[in-house]
């Protein structure tokens, strides 16, 4: 059926941001162990950057590296000033701090900004791409969303397994103390997770941006199913957070085809439930020490 | 039950009581309409001889904040602009509006700490359907002026429970017909599909719609819920059954997004959406980023070439007509930074409304005496259709043009329609003509 | 003896009450109203986080069960007002116990993202069906001064008392359920699952037990809450009423009862305050109206970084510092729970290190009642 066709690949394009949201939710637990409710924030913060690079200079492709760039140095130092402090604390203060976090950010976009709809120009032409006569319902900026994510996952994954700093980084957050010992500068690699992690929520903030339009609780529904996604995938796998962005988007997106929008958030907790239920820690993570 | 008042109450009294014997001398019936020489008087909670104040909730951050944040403002501006040239009999006119975030427990909060604390005389143009109807009852149980209500549903119209309040905009089952009757006419037999939102706004629209258009003609309803901004399956339902018509009661982003799924998707039928989603000035700025896209010179306007839509008070577009610039002169001199679209025209006409209200309500009028005035009737103003006012019925405006967008601005198309909420009473032509702006600027 | 002497406590507190909602104005006995029902919440909400050590992002549901029950009954059964507050809470309390059991085996952040799924699928559900929860226009909930009151009872200061009571009845079993065998239960379950079920406590059922407590003083505050507002939809029952409650129990001093209501006075009384001055100042619409907003983000950031143990510790904190060196009270069975005082601190570090770092992630740190 075409709509079918229709409804999954318009799931999987969507599917694509909640996985790179879940992608950045997935760094921060596997480096520090906090569960980050700002991420849609510091994306809907850096994307704003982005928007006013590109007001000011023109050029679509300044306005990206510079939301790149600024969701590195956000993430980064809400780790050194902010999160440091509670890190080793009960993780509810951690959780909270974070949502006041998150506060802060909408209401400084909020104040600077306004809370008017900006327009966010997308990368590529968002006209339908064609074969022949009959329009295949996606267009070319989807596919670049999903380049652009599975790409950057790809790169992630190279840099935890083949690389000198993916190592310090996987041992810091696996055994802080023994990595100190072994010479590791385990702030260092905390504050480096959460640069990382605010480069992707940044690029998942950008890529959404033009079909959400921008305005200072744009991210704040996205957050909400990225964290599900990376639930269901589970939280100490990045590969289960992309598997878990489009399995995520592509389930709602048959519901909302099918059996009405209204019933979306409804499915969403059904599944959610569902994976949990027979695997508690995600369909993905490594099983945990076994109890008794 | 009013608490706060600074001046002395015997004082009061007194020159109260001495009013109302000058005025019973004179003429007959109403208020208290004696002589340009009677005192101003605290006549009622809120009034003091200097200042009416008067109260709203609206939701100025949160998800429903954006472009509704822009009503209150404007009502100021106009509020400032008569302070500014003699006020109200003398009085000014202080508006007090509180942010409620568009949930209704904040609501009740917000207009109990107005009239309960800050005694307002009244509560002027509170937004929102689900949230106004959480404070309805109470100020109506504490006879508070309910007045022009900042929402289309139908339930403001009931005097028999609610003798406070009073709707003003053009209620959406009436915006419905309107649409409807203007489809029927000239989309015949075609396939209609109808986009809604899935909350009273879409539902009563949806109502006013099916009265007029044949049942046969629709061939999909999609809902949307708004807090979910993927409408992608829903555009595709509509392309897969054929729609060549697509009738849409949705909030402008959601507008929005249907035309852009609807690119993505390579579907393009004619589009009719109602007053509420249609601002060509909000929309233009919602699409501008993929007008520039591919290529094209042209602005977002390009994007919203040709959808049909209705309009109850003059379009923008229209620069001769008296009302706005009227209204763009004030728009200039207190809220420039604002932009001049149809929330900010909203907000200025309803404020003129209030004005016309209150002047009519006498010189120290009570509360009673407002509620009395609206009901006895009200001069159309810059409204495009009479007011339905009456002792029996509560609802606002009677009627809308209907409207083309052309280069970014609505432009009229044939002449102003009224009708009923019943589903038996025809769409009409209305025959009268709209009254001019006066040259003050003052009711 | 703990019995009387929370009721003694309760009394007094309550005498106080009413005579504050007899001196105040109708606006602020409104106000009371409203932070005696997030009391209730917040505090059923503390017993679940601080003493079980579960996380839930979800209890607005609850409250919307709550709240959406005591409408239907009264709509369909009319049934009088206290039976509907009795049968609401037992239907939120039956709701809690489902979802303590499909949350059973969930941890930490998993248990979180149920639960915050939970909060944004349930309002939803009223969306759906019109016609029995009157969709987004919602539901009334009638809630008349009783007869022997008098006629001219103002409706806010009946409403205070209502919401008083209730909150005082909550507190006072909440303190005992505390210093008894099943709080014990609770904290060691929640400090230590693996060494709790080797002493014999089945920690599956004591968290069904948790979330079946929590679950029934949020209904009941919802409840209450619809009777103060008169109105329920689905507007009202936000994810950001989840998370308020959740930043209304960790600012107040998670596991504290007392905390419980320093968090529900922030909650109510801070962000209408901030609002007036932004508003009286002129500015303009949009950066007026969210200064409140940085504001209170920053607040709630910088009080978790400067009191981690919310506004309960930090009152203790200070209380110790002005007071002079009085003996360490004595407690029964559990080591002493706060932090800075002389005696051996709990377990402030959670073990990061340890193998099973996948269950070590909720340590709750103790707080004091």
């Amino acid at each position: 059926m075409a709509e079918l066709g229709q409804l999954t690949l318009g799931g999987l394009s969507v599917g694509m941001i909640y996985a790179a949201i879940g992608l950045s939710l997935v760094l921060i637990w596997r480096a520090t162990r906090i569960l980050n409710y700002a991420q849609g924030g510091m994306a809907m913060f850096t994307t704003y950057l982005a928007f006013e690079v590109i007001n000011r200079t023109g050029s679509y492709w300044a306005g990206f590296a510079a939301a790149l760039l600024g969701g590195l140095l956000l993430g980064g130092l809400i780790e050194r000033v902010v999160i440091r402090p509670v890190e080793n604390k009960p993780p509810l203060n951690a959780i909270i701090v974070t949502i006041g976090l998150l506060i802060f950010l909408e209401g400084l976009a909020g104040v600077i900004y306004g809370g008017q709809y900006r327009s966010f120009p997308a990368a590529y032409s968002i006209n339908g791409l064609k074969i022949g006569s009959a329009a295949l319902g996606i267009s070319a900026n989807d596919v670049f969303v999903a380049v652009a994510v599975l790409i950057a996952a790809l790169l992630l994954a190279l840099l935890f397994r083949y690389t000198a700093v993916g190592l310090r980084m996987r041992a810091a957050a696996f055994s802080p103390p023994v990595s100190r010992l072994l010479g590791v500068r385990v702030g260092r690699m905390l504050t480096l997770g959460w640069a990382l992690a605010g480069l992707i929520g940044a690029l998942a903030g950008v890529l959404v941006s033009p079909s959400t339009f921008l305005y200072p609780n744009s991210m704040d529904a996205i957050f909400v199913l990225g964290f599900t996604a990376a639930v269901i995938g589970g939280l100490d796998s990045p590969a289960g957070a992309v598997a878990g962005g489009l399995i995520l988007g592509v389930l709602l997106s048959y519901v909302s085809g099918y059996l009405g929008s209204d019933l979306v958030p409804l499915f969403g907790l059904a599944a959610l439930v569902v994976v949990l239920m027979i695997r508690p820690e995600g369909l993905f993570s490594a099983p945990a020490a076994r109890q008794v | 039950m009013n608490r706060s008042h600074r001046v002395g109450l015997p004082a009061v009294a007194a020159v109260a009581a001495a009013a109302l014997v000058l005025s019973a001398c004179g003429s007959s019936g109403g208020s208290s309409s004696g002589s340009k020489s009677s005192a101003l008087t605290a006549s009622a909670p809120g009034i003091t001889a200097t200042t009416i104040t008067i109260g709203s909730h609206q939701p100025l951050t949160g998800v429903a904040a954006p472009g509704y944040d822009e009503i209150a403002p404007a009502s100021n501006a106009y509020f400032d602009y008569v302070n500014a040239h003699g006020g109200v009999d003398g009085r000014k006119i202080v508006y007090k509006y509180l942010n409620d975030q568009y949930n209704p427990t904040d609501t009740v909060s917000v207009v109990k700490q107005l009239v309960l604390q800050d005694n307002v005389y009244a509560i002027f143009n509170g937004l929102g359907t689900p949230t106004h109807l959480a404070v309805a009852p109470f100020l109506n149980q504490e006879k508070v002026p309910d007045v022009f209500v900042a929402s289309g549903c139908e339930c403001w119209n009931a005097p028999s429970t609610w003798p406070e309040t009073f709707g003003w905009q053009l209620d959406y089952v009436r915006e419905g017909k309107i649409l409807g009757s203007y489809i029927k006419q000239h989309f015949a037999g075609q396939k209609i599909g109808y986009f809604y939102q899935d909350d009273e706004f879409g539902k009563d629209g949806v109502k006013g719609l099916d009265m007029e258009i044949p049942k046969a003609d629709v061939v999909s309803r999609q809902s949307y819920d708004p807090t979910n901004i993927n409408v992608g399956p829903q555009v595709a339902a509509l392309k897969a059954a054929g729609a060549k018509v697509v009738v849409s009661f949705t909030v402008p982003a959601f507008t929005a997004l249907l035309k852009l799924n609807s690119l993505k998707l390579g579907f393009s039928p004619t589009y009719v959406v109602s007053d509420v989603g249609a601002d060509p000035i909000t929309l233009a700025g919602l699409l501008e980023a993929y007008a520039k896209q591919g290529g094209a010179k042209v602005s977002g306007n390009a994007l919203t070439q040709g959808i049909i839509t209705d309009g109850y008070l003059p379009t923008l577009g229209d620069t001769g007509n008296s009302w706005i610039a009227l209204f763009k002169k004030i728009h200039d001199t207190y809220i420039p930074k604002l932009p001049f679209d149809g929330n900010v025209l909203y907000g200025e006409a309803v404020a003129y409304t209030f004005v016309q209200a209150m002047l009519k309500a006498g010189r120290n009028p009570t509360r009673e005496d407002l509620v009395k005035a609206i009901q006895a009737g009200l001069p159309q103003g810059p409204a495009v259709a009479p007011y339905a006012y009456s002792a029996s019925v509560h609802s606002g405006m009677t009627g809308a043009y209907i409207g083309i967008i052309k280069n970014g601005v609505i432009v009229q198309e044939g002449p102003v329609l009224t009708t009923t909420t019943s589903a038996t009473s025809p769409v009409s032509t209305y025959t009268g003509s709209a009254p001019a702006a006066p040259a003050s600027g003052l009711p | 003896m703990t019995l009387l002497r929370h009721l003694a406590a309760a009394v007094v507190l309550g005498l106080i009450l009413v005579l504050l909602t007899i001196r105040l104005d109708p606006f602020r006995d409104y106000q009371i109203a409203e932070i005696a029902c997030y009391v209730i919440a917040v505090a059923g909400l503390t017993a679940l986080v601080g003493w079980s050590g579960q996380i839930s992002l979800g209890h607005g549901a609850f409250m919307a069960i709550g709240a959406y029950s005591a409408a239907l009954l009264q709509l369909h059964w009319h049934w009088p007002l206290y039976v509907v507050l009795l049968a609401s809470t037992v239907i939120t309390a039956a709701s809690g116990a489902v979802v303590g059991v499909a949350a059973a085996r969930l941890r930490g952040p998993y248990l979180a993202g149920a639960t915050l799924l939970l909060a944004v699928a349930l309002p939803s559900l009223a969306l759906s069906d019109n016609n029995l929860f009157g969709g987004d226009q919602g539901l009334t909930v009638v809630a008349n001064t009783p007869a022997f009151l008098g006629a001219s009872f103002p409706l806010t200061r009946w409403q205070a008392w209502l919401t008083c009571g209730c909150a005082l009845i909550i507190l006072v079993l909440l303190a005992n359920l505390a210093r008894s065998r099943v709080g014990r239960s609770w904290r060691a379950a929640g400090d230590d699952e693996v060494a709790a079920a080797l002493a014999g406590l089945n920690v599956a059922r004591l968290r069904v037990l948790a979330f079946v407590v929590s679950a029934a003083c949020a209904g009941l505050a919802g409840v209450l809450l619809a009777v103060t507002t008169s109105i329920v939809s689905p507007g009202a029952f936000t994810l950001t009423l989840s998370v308020a409650l959740l930043t209304g129990a960790v600012l107040g001093g998670l596991g504290s009862l007392a905390g419980a209501v320093w968090g529900s006075l922030v909650l109510v009384l801070v962000p209408t305050y901030v609002t007036d001055v932004a508003t009286s100042h002129g500015l303009s619409s949009s950066a007026g109206s969210n200064i409140p907003v940085v504001a209170y983000g920053v607040v709630l950031v910088v009080v978790m970084l400067l009191f981690p143990n919310g506004i309960q510790g930090g009152l203790v904190r200070l209380y110790r510092l002005a007071a002079p060196r009085v003996p360490a009270p004595h407690w029964r069975g559990r080591a002493q729970p706060e932090s800075g005082a002389p005696v051996s601190p709990g377990p402030a570090k959670p073990p990061r290190a340890s193998a099973s770092e996948h269950s070590a992630s909720e340590h709750q740190e103790e707080g004091s009642i």
